[in-house]
């Protein structure tokens, strides 16, 4: 457990530091990529990984900080994306990659329309179909394409905190 | 045995023979001879040389394919060291060009007192028209303070830590900026969009907007400065079954390449929340 935090703590402050100066100036119509989540999610689709809600509360709260969102909305969303990367990978455990990308999916999903009715309820009233075809399709198609790069990358850092352990 | 010339007598005729030779070939009798002769000497010339620089390169070559190799690998470094110093000072020409444009832009603008800073990031949400700056409460950043570049008003800032903060753009959904136009007594509300588009809503039906209008800040509601320049009309849009005119405005600042930018740090935003009468119960 020790080591997840400590892993939580650097790795989740690099994916913000990159999520606020690179890959939210790497727009697609006007969404952008959320590094942070699918840093969470590939951490909860590991398998042998201790800590996995404690790297949802760190990169919701973190994330919370820089941005404008309530910290709340990252909170669910973050945590839910969390759960369902557990709930799915002891059952599709064999295909890691099917995994990571239905759960990037449906957390995206489901952050987008967190924030979109917490700024039409709170804020201000926000067309559906235009934030529908302008932010959540880009956003999701962005997401989807870096999903395969930060799995692989944290699955390397998983294993090398929790090492396979080999029979003899 | 006895020749049967005399000895002097050969000799003069070989002589002769030679005189006549030299004489024939002086006036050109020899000439296909001598060009025949010449072009065969001139072509094993040539092989013979090119066969022997051949050999000569053999040898000497490997030795300067090493040195060159050497000296190639030491001008690439060269150059790639020169190619970071040119980005590097293209990188520094085009900041000092910024951040002289922002002071042009303070010094025509004495009444306030202005405070630079870097852009350093940008909400990680794509609903949020927001940017993250380098200076914070340490530099006398307050909430509801205006942001604004040599080309225009920016935005407010939102939020503020000691050595950072971050700043509503204008092109926020949530954003309204009440604007004028430069040429009339027009107002109007300037609000953004989540795509990051700017439009004017609440343009009175009988006021006269054309295309290509310039749009300031009013300074009504206390949020912003008045007189800073917002953008242009770029089309307007006018129908009698609805209460307002709408138009459509380009930015004067461009957004998306924000690096550097002047917080108005004299500038007191007035909160008029008091006075806007709630419903009772």
């Amino acid at each position: 457990m020790r080591r997840a935090v400590l892993a939580a703590i650097p790795v989740i402050l690099l994916a913000v530091i990159l999520q606020t100066t690179i890959a939210s100036r790497i727009i697609l119509f006007s969404g952008n990529a959320d590094l942070v989540m699918l840093v969470v999610v590939a951490w909860g689709l590991q398998e042998r990984v201790r800590g996995v809600w404690i790297w949802g509360v760190a990169a919701s709260l973190l994330v919370a900080v820089v941005s404008g969102v309530p910290w709340y909305i990252y909170l669910i969303g973050y945590l839910s994306a969390v759960g369902l990367a557990r709930l799915l990978v002891s059952r599709i455990w064999q295909a890691p990659l099917l995994a990571m990308f239905s759960v990037t999916l449906m957390g995206t999903l489901e952050l987008l329309m967190l924030v979109f009715f917490q700024r039409t309820i709170f804020e201000v009233p926000l067309a559906f179909g235009e934030m529908f075809s302008q932010i959540m399709l880009p956003t999701i198609l962005l997401n989807l394409l870096l999903a395969v790069p930060v799995h692989a990358l944290i699955r390397d850092l998983a294993n090398r905190l929790y090492p396979q352990e080999t029979t003899a | 045995m006895k020749s049967r010339f005399p000895r002097s007598l050969q000799t003069v005729v070989i002589f002769l023979v030679a005189i006549g030779l030299v004489a024939l070939a002086l006036g050109g009798y020899f000439n296909p001879v001598t060009n025949w002769l010449t072009r065969i000497t001139v072509n094993v010339q040539t092989w013979i040389s090119g066969r022997y620089l051949a050999i000569v390169d053999f040898l000497t070559v490997p030795r300067d394919v090493a040195s060159l190799r050497l000296r190639n690998a030491e001008l690439e470094t060269d150059v790639a060291k020169l190619q970071t110093q040119i980005i590097d000072l293209q990188q520094q020409v085009t900041e000092t060009d910024i951040l002289s444009a922002l002071v042009d832009f303070a010094r025509a603008n004495p009444e306030y007192t202005y405070k630079a800073a870097a852009v350093i990031g940008r909400d990680p949400s794509p609903f949020l028209r927001y940017v993250i700056i380098n200076v914070g409460s340490n530099g006398g950043v307050l909430p509801g303070m205006p942001v604004v570049t040599e080309k225009g008003l920016v935005g407010r800032v939102d939020a503020v830590i000691a050595e950072a903060a971050r700043v509503q753009l204008v092109t926020d959904a949530a954003s309204a900026v009440n604007v004028r136009m430069q040429t009339s007594t027009t107002e109007a509300m300037l609000v953004g969009s989540i795509t990051g588009d700017l439009s004017l809503d609440m343009i009175p039906q009988d006021a006269n907007v054309q295309i290509g209008d310039v749009v300031l800040t009013s300074g009504l509601g206390g949020d912003y400065p008045a007189n800073m320049l917002v953008g242009q009309v770029v089309s307007v849009r006018k129908l009698q079954s609805e209460l307002f005119q709408q138009a459509a405005i380009q930015p004067n600042v461009d957004f998306n390449r924000l690096q550097f930018v002047l917080i108005i740090t004299n500038f007191k935003p007035v909160d008029i929340a008091p006075l806007i009468e709630t419903p009772g119960p």
